[in-house]
């Protein structure tokens, strides 16, 4: 067993922040958000992203980046729209959505591209 | 037209309520028993008693009898079915109209379904196995506060099953220790931390200050974390004033969810806290202290099925639903029959998972099941194949037990979901049991919560045989 080790969590640090799914995991690489979007495409779930700047993260709403691409099952182009989202935002958390319109609920959401912690 | 027929003394029951040529109607509650009559009492004859003490008869002709239509009220035994595998039980299946019933009121239902009957000398045991509630009888109940969906929207959580953690030990700490052990688990990742069922207000800890500390611990850690967080602060209490008063308290300290032992609270204060939940925007998680007295003899009682269809009707966001896994009792085929009559709008009538009945909800909204007792990050790739999303883990020992304290145990279950989920998406649920160590060791590499959590619990299973199982021909 390993020795006894401090949980480090702090308010004044901004890598404490947590995004719900999967935050806890280590950031996504393109393989990894490629097969969530496949995830999203393959139970008939219409893709949409969001984003927001780090300091208003906890809003239910953040900014919604077009419209939710209905009916898009093109993985590469969604994956395309992630990107254009993420160059045009590149200060901002950018979140993975898949609307689920018979749940009338998200049935998928995440961050798949943490901000930059600013100093 | 009026006939001359008041003839006083005992008839057998069969004459009036064996019905065998009925066909229920869509508005009736059906109720299926399995009956296990005393020597020499013939099948029919028990049957018909059953319907005739849980509806309009008794044991004798009553004049007033015939100042009302008791073929109309009357409940019927419509059919009668071999248990497999048991020579001395079976199935009666009864209807009841649904005007014997007050409207949005498990109480009187179950008041008449398994009242004086129950204590009935002809049999010696009776067990309700299911219970059908017509679409008309459902419209009529509050059903849960807000539901599956809306509990999501509010925590703002998608796409993975909600993690949570009964606080331990159950009993004696006091309310600032409490907030305490609750902050380390939330601050670790954990969404929900719980009252244990027997916390109330005891001399050791006094809900207020449970209440006022533990709310003081969640929006610490919802602030250090930016998640949403919340505790199922028990309302539970001796009278349904005190009940009142606590939820009232925990609504004004910003709490979202509140918590309720319905059985040993009672189904009328139930109800009644579940409409102050709707009408107060509160969350309502439902403890079950008491179920197993009721339903785990496998011929007497009522079967738990019928206790989350009780509490679906009732109202509750939340029902203890058995782990499968765990250390407590529950078959697989059967608990995943209970979730999905918690979860799902329409259920289809299946044998295989003890369902008897087809059960139609209409837009009655869902009851997350928790699953909770004896479970740790080993069992995670079984829980998310069994359950799927809408459900909520709570891991107790398996937080509080972590050799580096609540928030790294937290954390290690929070690294096992989220590894499991992924692959689940990636790779799909068949075979994620199989997966699941090989998806826990590499994320292990990342998480030395998580390999600590796997190196203390590598060697706890949890293998006794189920005492209730379905019904199957086993010999």
């Amino acid at each position: 067993m390993t020795d006894l080790q401090d949980y480090h969590s702090r308010l004044s640090d901004p890598a404490s922040r947590k995004f719900e799914t999967f935050s806890y995991l280590p950031q996504f690489d393109d393989a990894s958000i490629r097969a969530q979007v496949n995830y999203i495409v393959s139970k008939g779930w219409n893709p949409a992203v969001e984003h927001t700047e780090p300091e208003n993260a906890t809003s239910s709403f953040w900014y919604m980046w077009k419209l939710p691409m209905f009916g898009e099952t093109d993985v590469d182009a969604i994956l395309a729209e992630i990107d254009a989202c993420r160059s045009a935002n590149p200060g901002n958390h950018v979140r993975l959505i898949g609307y689920d319109k018979f749940a009338q609920s998200q049935g998928t959401a995440m961050v798949i591209h943490r901000a930059p912690h600013s100093p | 037209m009026a006939t001359k027929n008041y003839q006083a003394g005992v008839k057998e029951y069969r004459e009036t309520y064996w019905m065998p040529e009925y066909t229920p109607k869509d508005t009736d509650i059906l109720a299926c028993f399995k009956i296990t009559p005393q020597p020499g009492v013939p099948r029919e004859e028990a049957a018909a008693a059953v319907a005739a003490e849980s509806s309009t008869g008794t044991w004798t002709t009553v004049w007033t009898d015939l100042l009302t239509d008791l073929d109309y009220y009357k409940g019927r035994a419509y059919a009668i079915e071999d248990v497999p595998g048991d020579d001395e039980s079976y199935y009666a299946f009864i209807a009841y109209p649904i005007d014997l019933f007050e409207e949005g009121s498990v109480v009187n239902v179950f008041t008449s379904l398994v009242g004086n009957v129950f204590g009935f000398k002809a049999l010696r045991h009776l067990r309700l196995e299911d219970v059908r509630f017509p679409i008309a009888y459902v419209m009529t109940c509050g059903g849960p506060p807000h539901g599956i969906q809306v509990e999501r929207d509010i925590f703002n959580k998608y796409g993975r099953a909600l993690l949570g953690c009964t606080i331990k030990p159950k009993l004696g700490l006091s309310a600032k220790n409490y907030g305490r052990a609750v902050y380390e688990c939330l601050r670790g990742g954990l969404d929900l931390t719980k009252d244990d069922e027997n916390v109330n207000s005891q001399p050791f800890m006094r809900w207020r200050q449970r209440f006022d500390f533990v709310m003081e611990a969640v929006h610490k850690a919802e602030a250090e974390t930016g998640e949403r967080k919340g505790h199922y602060l028990n309302v539970t209490a001796p009278t349904p004033e005190d009940m009142y008063k606590r939820a009232e308290h925990a609504k004004t300290l910003g709490a979202r969810i509140i918590m309720h032992d319905y059985i040993t609270g009672g189904w009328c204060a139930n109800t009644g806290l579940a409409n102050w939940c709707r009408d107060n925007g509160v969350l309502l998680h439902i403890h079950r202290a008491m179920h197993a007295v009721i339903d785990r003899h496998p011929k007497h009682g009522i079967h738990f099925r019928v206790l989350a269809k009780l509490l679906r009707l009732s109202g509750g966001d939340h029902l203890h639903s058995g782990t499968v896994v765990g250390k407590l009792e529950g078959d697989r085929e059967a608990t995943l029959g209970w979730i999905d009559l918690m979860r799902d709008s329409y259920i289809k009538e299946d044998r295989s998972r003890g369902i008897f009945f087809d059960q139609d909800w209409g837009s009655m909204p869902g009851v997350f099941p928790v699953a909770s007792g004896g479970i740790h990050v080993w069992h995670m790739p079984a829980l998310v194949t069994i359950f799927g999303d809408d459900a909520c883990f709570q891991f107790g020992g398996g937080t509080l037990g972590h050799p580096w304290g609540n928030a790294a145990g937290a954390a290690a279950n929070r690294v096992a979901l989220e590894a499991c989920v992924e692959d689940r998406n990636r790779n799909g649920a068949e075979g994620l049991e199989k997966r699941g160590g090989d998806v826990l060791r590499k994320a292990a590499e990342s998480s030395p919560e998580l390999a600590a959590a796997m190196e203390t619990w590598k060697e706890i299973k949890f293998e006794f045989d189920t005492v209730d199982k379905l019904d199957v021909v086993h010999r």
